[in-house]
């Protein structure tokens, strides 16, 4: 049911029907082919006891005058043990896939999802910021729903009818070519119109999904201006207005379910026509005496005409099963097509080589790396001609004439030199917009510069290993993300080695400990959904605390107080505090109280960097930040 | 709950009844067809003559017709109610929720209330398409395949003593067991995706950490454990197909062995060739009937999580109850809370407020303040009875605001609400809520009053500007004036803004609250503010404290006495937000 909303955006295109197939064969490559073959087998077998039936039906007819059941059970019994056996091998082939294919789907949907997930873990921030959430959960669930049901019930059905097909035209070609082109006749016709039916359902169901969405839309903003809606009376209007929208969708699914249901009836029913047809034709042929081509070289005779009416229901009941999947098949193969444009993105380009150690600094200050763990880090720095150097790791963050832009051809930033000495804090003061997050997404890499450099320690960060680049750079954000699981874990994600005791301690630091420790389970109460049961303020100090126990030299904080409350924010104030103590700090504030007592502060306008100084520079200079300070201006 | 949604099924009974009885004549057909099939090949067989041949040609050909017929129509109408159905419920749903108060909205959380409407409504629709395309149909082919397998087949039909009950049993056995399982499974799987968003909504921290890897295992481990647990319920399920087969191979064996011989010992008398492959027949009939009966019991014990769900909002009792004789009159804009106390809800521990006792005259302004949590909120929404009082009074104009009419009272009193909103549409559009009627003049007067005129009309399109759904197109600034000029144009007896001028700056604020005080003085003004700044010309101002009123004053008295305030005023004046350095 979830694989209608999402019918398919353009047609299916065969070369993705092949990588599914190949995907699947590479994860199994001998459960795969067993499958298939038993799958094969046990619908080959399905034609046999026709046959038998007919012979045993036969022998019945020859001895039932005389009544001597002890002639006939000789000729009987051998034919039923041969469709015992038979049945037997045919259970077993039917166990077999069956299983086999119920672990198969699943296993093949799990390594799709891991493999999608791996995958996003490598993408660049430019992914997430440019594609909606809601779009990329579509993946997980919308698209993978759709292969699910194409390989546990599409692929299947189609090597079973797919074989019937196939042995039953042969048999058929083999009896008689004339009556062959008739039952050919039908099924294009059958063709011709499932295509036309079938393709008025598919352009229903799209017209369906689009006004599924416009609905969900609907709802959604209404659901979540409920308060505001009864505030202004205005429930009426609401309904009205959906009443609108949701006609209108029950027309369009009305219309795409219609096509499909009427489906199976016409299918089936022209098959029955076709029957008839055959029939009728097969006793012209026999009064006609028209001479029969086939392989089998027999002249018209019933016993042709009458296997070859059964073997018409047979192929049309195939075809008309074969129908029935296209639909899935098209939307199975629209979501294979998302997935593997998912799994396809560019992952996220990591050139550096040069990485973060720990180091052993003698009196003299040289540098010599060491397993174990110090507290104290330095840079690796391979050199093509083969010799390492290593730099202590200090926090000296410097930002020389950087260009930068999102899009190719249009700069955000313009010419922004930055330097930031080790223990220095400096503020970034601005309006949204301005580029304030921007430079702190170029200095951990989120994002690369169009022009100018940056240097860590002295060292041009493309050369530095991206993932050793962000863990001497903690960061805390506006937007506090915390996972599910415990208190402990959460802080734990800054550093996954640190102790239950260094995690405490993080938390005293960033005055979180006190809190903490009047939850109902300590640290060991379980947070979900984003540690709902928290305030915000709560969340942000876990957040702190979080960056606390990574102990990074070069601390990002981005509007990390600006959605708690003057009272609370005086509480977390403390806790960060702490934390800039002896690090190299970006803080990027709403409040400017928040930024008062920084090194140095950044005004920025659309991009350029207008005014720097020390507060109280600023303040004499009368200039931009003068006016935000005195409030004539708002930080929007 | 089946009579609950029967309800929701109203104009479309008919379409059902209808998809029920074609179905039933296609049902018929389709078990008439393969007799006259079996006829046609006898007389092929026999050598009958072609006109005889093209007569039975002739029936079948008029009977598939029919059969289609009644195919397609039971299609459609079967398309018709089922969408209709699920177009009802949806609007039952949304309906009810417009008669939802502000506690009936706490209680459900918006995005459940949104799968309610889509998903789980989806869920619904498919299995009541199933139920009236099969849920007459399949026990009557059952009962129907029964009877004639008897009536043909005689004694052979004791087959079925034996498979019937095997294959009822292996079937219920099946799903009982399987459904517990994908339940079980489905809730973690929901959780998992849970996950995912989590993951891509944390990807900044993800990254900002380097915990790409951890974020692989700990996802990898999970999902492993997920595909063994989906792994072992589909087993289950497809034990299904064997277990099928294994009964129509034991019907097809026993009614070929047993059959030839009573056939042939009674030389064709109690039992006939006919016979033999009529069982055949019915047996394949009876079997699917059977398998078909499983799945519509698997599909409704599916869907009825679903149904339960959908059911929950339906039967939600809103929990404000109308005055009998509305007062349809407010005199004036005074406030007086009388002894109040309020929960959230009669379980809670806590009171959300306690012992409120404040009197405000008409016209005046009155600034509330306090920090997160101490119930400035709550106490404004008594005022418009977004919620009601749990103990003691709440009056406006002298009398009670249980006694007036709700709309006229939530007219009268505008309330810009803390998490604002505005709708996708244009600005005029949004700014009409306040009301439908209003001029182009009035709704730019307004805005002038909010200090939004200004910057709208800055716009390329002016007040055509299209607002993006969740207003993301205007600075969070800008939004809160829009709502301001919004609950103006309702001209309110009392405006209550709840912090609502917080990403304004103090110079535009202290600008709108000077329009207040010029263009709507006879207007009663509520202000709840983070910033001292916005409160401290009012004629009283409220600082609150754990649900209480901890003081209650002019600036300059409170100043003097209560401590709260004046920690607040320094903390606010020291970081240099106050706006005094600008007057």
């Amino acid at each position: 049911m979830k694989q209608m909303n999402n019918m398919p955006r353009k047609k299916a295109n065969p070369k993705t029907f092949g990588r599914v197939i190949k995907l699947l064969y590479s994860y199994y490559p001998k459960l795969l082919p067993l499958t298939a073959f038993c799958i094969l087998f046990s619908s080959a077998s399905a034609a046999v006891p026709d046959l038998l039936i007919q012979q045993i039906i036969a022998v019945i007819e020859k001895w039932y005058k005389t009544g001597d059941w002890a002639s006939a059970y000789p000729e009987i019994l051998p034919k039923i043990l041969f469709l015992i056996g038979l049945y037997v091998v045919s259970l077993a082939a039917v166990i077999v896939y069956t299983q086999f294919m119920a672990y198969i789907t699943q296993g093949f949907l799990n390594k799709l999802r891991c493999t999608m997930f791996d995958g996003m873990q490598n993408l660049p921030i430019r992914f997430f910021d440019t594609h909606k959430h809601g779009d990329i959960m579509s993946y997980y669930t919308n698209d993978i729903d759709t292969l699910r049901q194409l390989v546990s019930q599409s692929l299947p059905a189609l090597i079973r009818a797919g074989a019937v097909v196939i042995c039953v035209l042969g048999i058929m070609l083999y009896f008689s070519v004339w009556m062959t082109l008739i039952v050919l006749a039908g099924v294009a016709v059958i063709m011709l119109v499932s295509k036309k039916v079938g393709g008025g359902s598919a352009k229903y169901f799209i017209r369906q999904q689009k006004s599924l969405g416009r609905a969900e839309g609907f709802i959604q903003e209404m659901m979540n201006g409920q308060k505001v809606i009864k505030v202004f009376c205005h429930e009426e209007e609401c309904k009205a207005d959906f009443d609108k929208i949701n006609d209108a969708l029950c027309e369009d699914s009305c219309k795409a379910h219609a096509y499909a249901n009427i489906l199976g009836p016409i299918i089936q029913n022209i098959g029955n026509i076709l029957y008839v047809l055959v029939a009728v034709a097969g006793g012209l042929f026999l009064i006609s005496d028209v001479p029969n081509v086939g392989f089998s070289g027999m002249a018209f005779s019933i016993s042709i005409v009458v296997p070859f009416l059964n073997m018409t229901k047979q192929f049309t009941g195939n075809v008309n099963q074969l129908t029935q999947q296209i639909n899935s098949i098209v939307m199975g193969m629209a979501g294979a097509e998302r997935i593997f444009a998912l799994m396809d993105e560019a992952a996220e380009a990591d050139d550096g080589y040069v990485t973060l150690v720990n180091a052993e600094i003698d009196e003299n200050g040289n540098v010599k790396e060491t397993p174990k763990h110090t507290g104290k880090w330095a840079w690796k720095h391979p050199h093509g001609d083969g010799t390492i150097t290593y730099t202590p790791l200090c926090g000296d963050v410097r930002l020389f004439d950087v260009d930068f832009g999102y899009v190719e051809g249009k700069t955000v930033l313009h010419n922004v030199s930055v330097y930031a000495e080790p223990g220095q804090k400096v503020a970034f003061v601005g309006a949204t917009g301005a580029g304030k997050t921007t430079i702190t997404n170029l200095i951990n890499r989120f994002y690369d510069i169009a022009d100018g450099k940056i240097r860590y320690d002295g060292i041009n960060i493309n050369k530095i290993k991206k993932s050793d680049l962000r863990r001497s750079l903690g960061i805390v954000l506006q937007e506090t993300n915390l996972f599910t699981g415990t208190v402990m874990e959460n802080i734990r994600y800054g550093n996954l080695e640190a102790t239950d005791e260094e995690c405490i301690n993080a938390a005293i630091l960033a005055g979180a400990d006190d809190f903490i420790t009047r939850l109902p389970n300590g640290y060991d109460t379980e947070l979900t959904n984003n540690g709902a049961n928290l305030s915000q303020g709560q969340r942000q100090l876990i957040a702190i605390a979080r960056a606390a126990v990574a102990d990074p030299p070069v601390m990002i904080m981005d509007e990390a107080t600006s959605s708690i409350d003057t009272r609370t924010e005086s509480i977390v104030q403390r806790g960060m505090d702490q934390l800039m103590k002896g690090r190299t700090v970006f803080v990027i504030a709403h409040r400017l109280s928040t930024v008062k007592n920084s090194d140095v502060i950044m005004v920025l306008e659309n991009g350029s960097i207008i005014e720097r100084g020390t507060h109280d520079e600023l303040i004499a200079q009368k200039g931009k930040y003068y006016q935000l300070y005195t409030g004539a201006f708002e930080l929007e | 709950m089946i009579k609950r949604l029967a309800k929701c099924v109203r104009e479309y009974k008919a379409a059902s009844i209808l998809t029920l009885i074609f179905i039933v004549g296609e049902a018929i057909l389709e078990t008439f067809i393969p007799f006259i099939t079996a006829d046609l090949v006898n007389r092929i067989k026999n050598g009958t003559d072609m006109t005889e041949i093209l007569k039975t040609g002739l029936l079948l050909a008029v009977m598939a017709c029919i059969s289609l017929a009644c195919g397609g129509i039971a299609g459609f109408t079967c398309a018709k109610a089922s969408t209709g159905f699920a177009k009802n419920l949806r609007k039952d749903m949304l309906y009810k929720i417009q008669s939802f108060t502000f506690h009936n909205i706490d209680k459900f959380s918006s995005s459940s209330l949104v799968t309610r409407m889509t998903t789980d409504v989806t869920n619904v629709q498919m299995s009541f398409m199933m139920i009236i395309r099969t849920a007459i149909r399949s026990p009557l082919m059952l009962i129907f395949s029964i009877v004639m397998a008897y009536v043909m087949g005689g004694a052979l039909a004791t087959a079925f003593v034996v498979v019937i009950p095997v294959l009822a049993f292996g079937l219920y056995m099946v799903s009982r067991k399987a459904m517990p399982a994908f339940r079980r499974v489905f809730k973690k799987y929901d959780r998992l995706n849970e996950s995912i968003e989590e993951n891509v909504r944390a990807m900044r921290v993800v990254k900002g950490f380097s915990r790409e890897e951890y974020e692989k295992k700990k996802f990898g481990d999970a999902a492993e454990d997920i595909c063994g647990d989906f792994t072992r319920a589909e087993r289950i399920v497809a034990l299904n197909t064997p277990l099928m087969q294994l009964c129509m191979n034991f019907n097809m064996v026993f009614v070929l062995f047993i059959g030839s011989k009573m056939t042939i010992e009674s030389m064709g008398t109690t039992v006939d060739v006919g016979q033999i492959s009529a069982m055949l027949t019915y047996g394949m009939q009876i079997l699917m009937s059977l398998m078909m009966l499983s799945m519509i019991y698997v599909m409704i014990t599916m869907s009825a999580e679903s149904a339960k769900r959908i059911c929950e909002v339906l039967d939600e009792v809103p929990s404000l109850s109308e005055a009998e004789n509305p007062v349809r009159e407010i005199k004036d804009g005074s406030i007086d809370f009388n002894d109040v106390s309020f929960k959230y809800s009669k379980t809670a521990k806590k009171n959300a407020l306690s012992d409120i006792n404040i009197h405000i005259k008409s016209g005046m302004t009155v600034g509330i303040i306090g920090g997160t949590g101490s119930g400035k909120s709550s106490l404004v929404q008594l005022i418009p009875r977004l919620y009601d009082v749990t103990e003691g009074n709440v009056q406006v104009g002298g009398i009670d605001v249980k006694e007036y009419d709700v709309k006229l009272l939530r007219d009268s009193v505008a309330m810009v609400l803390q998490k604002n909103l505005l709708f996708s549409g244009t600005i005029k559009e949004n700014l009409r809520w306040g009301n439908e009627n209003a001029t182009d003049q009035e709704l730019i007067e307004a805005c002038r009053l909010a200090q939004a005129d200004e910057f709208v009309s800055i716009f390329p399109d002016g007040y055509d500007t299209k607002i993006e759904q969740g207003g993301t197109n205007v600075s969070g600034g800008q939004k809160q004036r829009l709502c301001i000029a919004r609950a103006l144009l309702k001209k309110p007896k009392i405006l209550i803004l709840d912090d609502s001028t917080s990403a304004v700056d103090t110079k535009t604020d202290s600008l709108i609250r000077k329009g207040f005080k010029e263009y709507i003085p006879e207007t009663t003004k509520i202000i709840i503010a983070q910033r001292v700044s916005s409160v401290e010309d009012a004629d009283m101002i409220i600082v609150m404290e754990n649900g209480r009123i901890a003081d209650c004053g002019t600036h300059g008295e409170l100043l003097e006495r209560c401590d709260i305030y004046c920690e607040i005023y320094k903390q606010q004046t020291n970081g240099g937000d106050s706006d005094e350095a600008n007057e």
